[in-house]
């Protein structure tokens, strides 16, 4: 499972080789760094886990700054659209692991560290087993219950959780877990449930974000292990990349965290995808089940010049992208603009990957668009399976 | 000078895509009552049906949480920001549907 590059430290590191003293010279002449520090960042172990969109900074940097021990945890493999944002990854990575291309990539940035690879995903099984060879951990994942997993992880073994997370043009940045200081749950009691959350259509990042949080929670990393510095521990840091502002929030620890409190009720790692509410989402999600037409069903009826309505309930920006030339309503719209549509004609719905629109079939049925199909798999289908010159995003 | 209420990115879909709001208001409930009225889909998004504020939901005047203040009963002052705080989760946020 894990891949190790070459071990060169024991943790218990005294001196820098000629090589490792000119690669960290700027370092090494700054009185806050210095032979001492640059010895505190060698012996010192850090675990990321992810290494996407926030992990691709963080790995580049501390790789780059010298700490001596890397552990990298991703399940995933490197897929075409991370490389918008993911730059530890180049075009010759896509289809490979993401932690193996990860490692391979930072063990060519710096030689003189050792990292390990872990191809797995975390889990209440494997994450004290993982986290316990570490000094410190740094969040950069991407979902709800595995950001609970790692705050308790942490907690248990009382190691230091560099936490940063994004949402489109915002992130959030904080160190838990320092004595004293508070956690995720002091912050996040509760995890919001499933359907509360904008949905994913709304989703998407911009690249540079991912790189700015990443970059801090690379920076409070070695603040950490210098010991230099107003560590943001006990602050929240929010970041507004559109009005470009940093603002910063008052964290306390709270008396009554079942986690960190005095009488922590949670002595275990327990079940985060069920705390979460997000148990069998997984899998692919109960989708509605509403009438369909496959995309050569539907090419060969247009052909054959059947009288069809082409609804298309994706969102203006995706319908410049590409489009099947049907008239966009989309799906936050339909229940204000139903008028305009025909119940007396055949409508077939899509969307990008047949999601959406068969909620949007759903929704015409039930007020009285009985001819209404789902065109299933999407855009996305259509790309594959009739006309690959339209895009696929 | 009102309160101003900070619309964090998430919620800004239910909010007329506004990033902020200003209302005088006494008090934080005040201010989130003024919101939620002008802006009814936020509700249950900050709101449960018992109309608790949600659990998940973190509030802060200027740069304290309510709950270590008078929650909702908080005061507020004219050039108060009250921010509203929700959990993201997002690492590189994948496309989904």
């Amino acid at each position: 499972m894990a891949t190790k590059t070459q071990p060169v430290t024991d943790g218990k590191a005294t001196s820098l080789s000629n090589d490792e003293i000119l690669r960290y010279s700027r370092h090494l002449i700054m009185p806050e760094v210095g032979m001492e520090g640059q010895l505190k960042l060698k012996n010192a172990k850090v675990l990321l886990i992810g290494t996407g969109g926030l992990g691709a900074p963080l790995g580049l940097y501390l790789a780059a700054a010298g700490v001596g021990r890397l552990g990298l945890v991703d399940f995933d493999v490197v897929d075409f659209t991370n490389l918008q944002r993911q730059v530890t990854f180049g075009t010759d990575d896509v289809g490979k692991h993401k932690s193996e291309a990860a490692r391979a990539r930072l063990s060519n940035l710096n030689p003189a560290i050792e990292i390990e690879s872990f191809e797995t995903q975390l889990t209440s099984a494997n994450a004290l087993e993982l986290f316990k060879d570490f000094d410190i951990i740094v969040d950069g994942t991407d979902n709800f219950p595995t950001r609970y997993l790692v705050n308790d992880a942490c907690i248990l073994l009382g190691k230091p959780n560099v936490y940063g997370s994004i949402f489109r043009f915002e992130g959030q940045a904080t160190v838990f877990g320092m004595p004293d200081g508070p956690c995720y749950r002091c912050l996040y009691p509760e995890p919001p449930p499933p359907g509360l959350v904008p949905s994913c259509a709304e989703g998407g990042v911009l690249g540079v974000l991912p790189g700015i949080v990443g970059s801090i929670q690379a920076m409070e990393t070695i603040k950490l292990i210098l010991g230099r510095g107003d560590s943001l521990a006990g602050r929240l840091l929010l970041f507004d990349a559109l009005g470009m502002k940093f603002r910063e929030l008052k964290l306390r620890k709270n008396p009554n965290c079942p986690m960190c409190g005095p009488n922590r009720t949670i002595h275990e790692l327990i079940d985060y995808y069920e705390f979460c509410g997000v148990r069998g989402e997984e899998a692919p999600a109960p989708d509605i089940q509403v009438p369909e037409i496959t995309p050569r069903e539907l090419r060969a009826r247009l052909d054959r010049g059947d009288d069809l309505f082409i609804l298309d309930v994706r969102e203006p920006h995706e319908y410049q992208i590409c489009n099947l030339q049907g008239q966009l309503i989309p799906l936050g719209e339909l229940p204000r603009r139903v008028h305009e549509l025909d119940s007396s004609r055949e409508i077939v719905a899509h969307c990008r990957s047949g999601k959406r629109s068969a909620e949007a079939v759903d929704f015409l049925r039930k007020a009285g668009f009985r001819k209404t199909l789902n065109l299933k798999g999407g855009i996305l289908a259509w790309s594959d399976e009739v006309d690959p010159s339209v895009p696929k995003y | 000078m009102p309160v101003k209420v900070m619309i964090p990115t998430p919620l800004r879909v239910y909010a007329g895509k506004r990033d902020s709001a200003e209302f005088s208001a006494a008090t934080v409930g005040e201010a989130l009552g003024h919101l939620t009225r002008e802006f009814a889909d936020l509700r249950k998004h900050l709101y449960t049906e018992e109309g608790k504020l949600r659990s998940f939901v973190n509030v802060y005047v200027n740069d304290e949480d309510i709950r270590y203040l008078a929650k909702e009963n908080t005061p507020t002052k004219d050039g108060d920001v009250v921010s509203i705080v929700p959990s993201i989760a997002g690492g590189s946020n994948e496309l989904k549907s």
